[in-house]
């Protein structure tokens, strides 16, 4: 039995072992390997890395997220990813002919959108697009933002938690990697999905969660009955 | 004018009953509060210390942004009922020194080349002051700033030591810094010894510099156990969260499918 704090390290932890070479979240420094976040230290393929466990979304390439458009000009947009900075949506990478100017009649200030991380280049621009077949405008449904740590634990084991919420509150769910939720449905249905993510988010360590949901959501519907 | 009063008697007790190298008690919380990137709560002595980190995040104003790395910028406050007269509200010399040298302490250990263009807010209120605070301050933001997974070199400790009744000690208390002979605020890294932040108050020989010095490292070394503890504490249920995270990796892309279907 793991105990809870053990591989848990802070920055500056020495990371032993042998001939293992600086991954994710570390650095070397005098022939030796030191962590440079608050993580779990893991090992594998020669390299040990750090996993953090907490702080903001931190974008990479292959990333689909859900973004909200902040500015917009004659042939862009600013869309707010969660990370460091916004991103900007160039016109030619959207699925439709927009004409020089016209940007907002496709998508305005506030409009939120489903999109994927292209491109991080050395100054850690991010470049999304909305072009691949898995993205898409989100019209209706509301976005609760949560930890992007805890994007695994709603998911939970081969999306058992997202599943659950979604049949007990006949709802339609995306989580997206950088910690937005677009929930549709009806009105009541998506605030019991809403509480039944905060009880996930605030209780994420606990045991038994997904029952936990369950019958907190049953209990919900029985009370409505 | 009035009699100064005893600091330290013929013993080596002080007012408050510690010995010359004895430190006051100290106890941190990550993670107070929820709309931080990181936070820490910490009570040293007497002196009570909320930090709050934001980041990386945009810098505004856009012109102050450095195209190669972040900035971290720390404002440091005393809020009015901190102290025993009523502080005047809002930023004073004082407040802006403490503000700069903290930055600057933190600028040397934070890999600031990873967050180009952005910025590192950090905010810290003293709610209760009792001398020492520019160093509580200190130790709570490097709390704040891992509980907020800002990649750094190591956690710094803030410790100081000064003279009081002709005798170096650690840890100065109120009465202890406004009558003693000297007061040495500092910022170490605890692993490799280096000092990033140093200032001096009074006249200290050289000696007694290098005893102050002593007692200060080995009391860094403390403080950092200290912290550790309570970002430990804060994610000690983690692993737990961990295992679940492996499961659902996968299940993350297979739920973009699906929903597109």
């Amino acid at each position: 039995m793991s105990s809870p704090e053990r591989g848990v390290v802070v920055p500056g932890d020495v990371l032993d072992g042998e001939g293992l070479k600086p991954g994710a979240g570390t650095f070397s420094e005098g022939g030796r390997i030191y962590a440079s976040l608050l993580g779990i230290r893991r090992e594998g393929g020669g390299y040990v890395s750090v996993t953090p466990l907490g702080g903001r979304y931190i974008p990479r390439t292959g990333d689909l997220v859900i973004g909200k458009v902040e500015d917009l000009g004659p042939s862009h947009w600013l869309v707010d990813i969660n990370g460091p900075h916004p991103s900007p949506l160039r016109v030619n990478e959207v699925p439709w002919k927009v004409d020089f100017g016209d940007t907002a009649s496709y998508l305005d200030v506030e409009d939120a959108v489903l999109v994927k991380v292209i491109n991080i280049d050395e100054t850690k621009r991010v470049e999304i697009t909305m072009k691949d077949r898995t993205t898409r405008k989100l019209t209706g449904g509301r976005i609760v933002e949560i930890s992007h740590a805890k994007v695994p634990r709603v998911i939970g084991r081969e999306g058992s938690m997202i599943k659950l919420i979604e049949d007990l509150t006949n709802t339609r769910m995306f989580v997206s990697q950088n910690g937005r939720i677009w929930i549709d449905g009806e009105i009541d249905d998506v605030v019991h999905a809403v509480k039944a993510i905060e009880m996930i988010e605030s209780d994420a360590h606990v045991h038994g969660l997904t029952d936990a949901v369950r019958d907190f959501l049953e209990a919900t519907y029985g009370k409505a009955e | 004018m009035a009699e100064t009063p005893k600091l330290i008697d013929s013993k080596g007790k002080r007012l408050d009953g510690r010995k010359a190298n004895e430190l006051r008690p100290i106890s941190i919380e990550a993670g107070v509060l929820k709309r931080a990137d990181g936070s820490a709560y910490l009570e040293w002595g007497n002196n009570k210390v909320m930090a709050a980190v934001y980041g990386p995040r945009e810098c505004h104003p856009r012109h102050l942004a450095d195209p190669a790395r972040a900035l971290v910028r720390v404002t440091y406050n005393m809020a009015s009922f901190s102290v025993g007269e009523r502080k005047r509200p809002g930023p004073d010399r004082r407040s802006t020194e403490i503000s700069k040298v903290t930055s600057e302490a933190f600028s040397s250990v934070v890999f600031l080349e990873q967050f180009p263009r952005s910025s590192i807010d950090v905010f810290v209120e003293i709610l209760q002051a009792d001398a020492g605070t520019r160093v509580a301050a200190l130790t709570a933001v490097a709390v704040a700033l891992a509980d907020a997974g800002i990649p750094m070199k190591s956690l710094l400790a803030g410790v100081a030591f000064g003279k009081i009744g002709g005798t170096v000690v650690l840890d100065l208390g109120n009465d202890e810094d406004n009558y003693g002979e000297a007061d040495v605020p500092l910022a170490i890294i605890p692993r490799t010894e280096e000092v990033v932040l140093l200032q001096m108050d009074g006249d200290l020989t050289v000696k007694e510099f290098q005893k102050g010095m002593k007692m200060a490292i080995a009391a860094a070394k403390e403080i950092y156990e200290v912290q550790k503890d309570a970002l430990k504490r804060r994610y000690a249920v983690s692993v737990e969260e961990l295992e679940a995270k492996e499961g659902a990796e996968e299940e993350l892309e297979e739920e973009t499918v699906e929903e597109e279907a």
